[in-house]
């Protein structure tokens, strides 16, 4: 099936630029950066794989919003449960 | 897994279904739909409807481009595949998906080269290692994997490589929800946008759906988190009486898609009048074929095909599931006739049909374990 897989990039190629070497929960293997040409993909940048090519690279502050936000849900769900154990109305 | 485990916490999903239901209007019964294989995937893999209050159904659309793919054109791949000299090449999911005479894998057992591969690249590769034989990529997939085809064309001209062509199937999104929303079948509320295909297209394509139909559309991420926050955001909207494209999957999906991969398949391929696809009947425009530029790389030019429409069998209920009319378990042949090992459907065979997702994660009837929340 194609997944769309998180993977960081380990290592480029000189003398393909198209090219990069990612590594995915330790698999390490190489994939085709070619639709990210002119992003500027380095090492230590994370990128969406799906069949091979790097379709986005991940935006991590993006990701860490998204995170926070999805905490603050979490964290407004503890205080409203830990407010409602605190109340007592009968 | 970075990027993956964050976006499974479990408290944090328990939390996301208490906000989920806190949304819901009292009375108001919401449906859903996703049009993504990778959504329905999840969604049973994780359980996520136990997460949602009963008020909240999601429905599975054509998200599954396996699953769409007509059986006479399966046909006509297997008859490529079995030309001789000819080494066939796909992604796994194909391998088991019947045609009027046989799946990939009958065809195999029968003597034909058919190898599954994980890229179109890899199967560039086996064409530059094989020089005496024909290689074909079946190319199938929404625009997530159309680049990426387009892509191995192109390096496949650059090299000079001329043994290989590709048997493009590769369908467009819009079209068929275009399609689901003309349907008079369904009453939906909203739709969980295609987080993948969506990299390549961006969110600007959807616009017509709030803009026309007063329905909104929030673009989902693949974790389980991600779609319990774009439930949640589909319900906020709804809720303050708003309809709007919303990205949740903002890590990934920029407003504006990628120009690359949008220039590449336009330089290698083009919109095919029609094309047929399974439950839906035939859609314009809804498909690419190779360009006329490119038609070394294209099989259809190459091999002869037969082109016959086959009809589906008549038990299988696989379109009324992909236009999410019915639930796999209320397809008569569900789990009977029809399971992974014996499909009759697509729906049944691909990893990211409905039918699968279902029978896989065990869910055969509609109760749902209600997730206890709070403490």
């Amino acid at each position: 099936m194609c997944l769309g897989i998180p993977g960081e990039v380990v290592e480029l190629y000189p003398d393909r630029p198209d090219l990069a070497k990612v590594d995915v929960s330790g698999v390490r293997r190489a994939i085709n950066i070619g639709l990210l040409e002119g992003e500027g993909i380095g090492p230590g940048d994370w990128v969406l794989i799906h069949v091979g090519f790097a379709l986005s690279k991940i935006d991590e502050e993006e990701a860490a919003a998204a995170l926070a936000f999805l905490e603050g849900i979490g964290q407004a769900y503890d205080d409203e449960l830990a407010a409602l154990a605190e109340s007592r109305i009968d | 897994m970075r990027f993956v485990d964050e976006f499974r916490d479990a408290e944090t999903a328990r939390a996301l279904a208490a906000r989920i239901a806190s949304l819901c209007e009292p009375g108001r019964n919401y449906k859903f739909m996703e049009v993504c294989g990778g959504h329905t995937h999840t969604i049973y893999k994780h359980g996520l409807e136990d997460y949602l209050p009963e008020a909240v159904a999601l429905v599975h659309g054509p998200g599954c481009p396996v699953c769409v793919i007509p059986m006479g054109r399966l046909d006509d791949a297997i008859a490529i595949a079995e030309q001789p000299d000819v080494i066939m090449t796909t992604f796994g999911d194909m391998m088991r998906v019947p045609g009027g005479r046989g799946s990939f894998f009958d065809s195999k057992a029968n003597g034909a080269d058919i190898r599954m591969v994980y890229s179109p690249l890899d199967s560039l590769k086996i064409a530059r290692q094989n020089p005496d034989k024909q290689v074909v990529f079946m190319a199938i997939g929404f625009e997530t994997t159309a680049p990426s085809t387009a892509m191995t064309v192109l390096r496949a001209k650059a090299d000079g490589i001329e043994n290989f062509s590709i048997f493009c199937n590769h369908v467009t999104i819009i079209p068929a929800i275009k399609a689901i929303l003309d349907s008079p079948d369904l009453r939906l509320d909203g739709f969980l946008g295609p987080g993948h295909v969506s990299t390549v297209i961006g969110c600007r394509p959807y616009e017509f759906i709030p803009a026309l139909h007063g329905k909104p559309l929030v673009c989902a991420g693949f974790e389980p988190l991600d779609i319990l926050a774009s439930v949640a955001m589909l319900l906020e909207q709804l809720g303050e009486g708003r309809a709007e494209v919303e990205n949740q999957y903002t890590r990934v999906v920029p407003w504006d898609g990628n120009p690359k991969a949008l220039q590449v398949i336009n330089e290698v391929m083009e919109l095919r009048p029609y094309f047929e696809w399974r439950g839906l009947g035939f859609i314009s425009h809804s498909a690419l074929k190779v360009r006329d530029s490119y038609a070394a790389f294209d099989a259809e030019v190459r091999f002869p095909v037969p082109g016959v429409r086959v009809a589906d069998p008549k038990a299988c209920q696989c379109g009324e599931v992909l236009k999410g009319v019915i639930k796999p378990w209320e397809c008569k042949v569900f789990g009977t006739a029809c399971t992974p090992e014996t499909p009759i459907g697509t729906c049944m065979v691909s990893s990211e049909g409905a039918c699968a997702a279902y029978y896989n994660f065990g869910r055969f009837t509609r109760e749902r374990v209600r997730v206890a929340i709070g403490p």
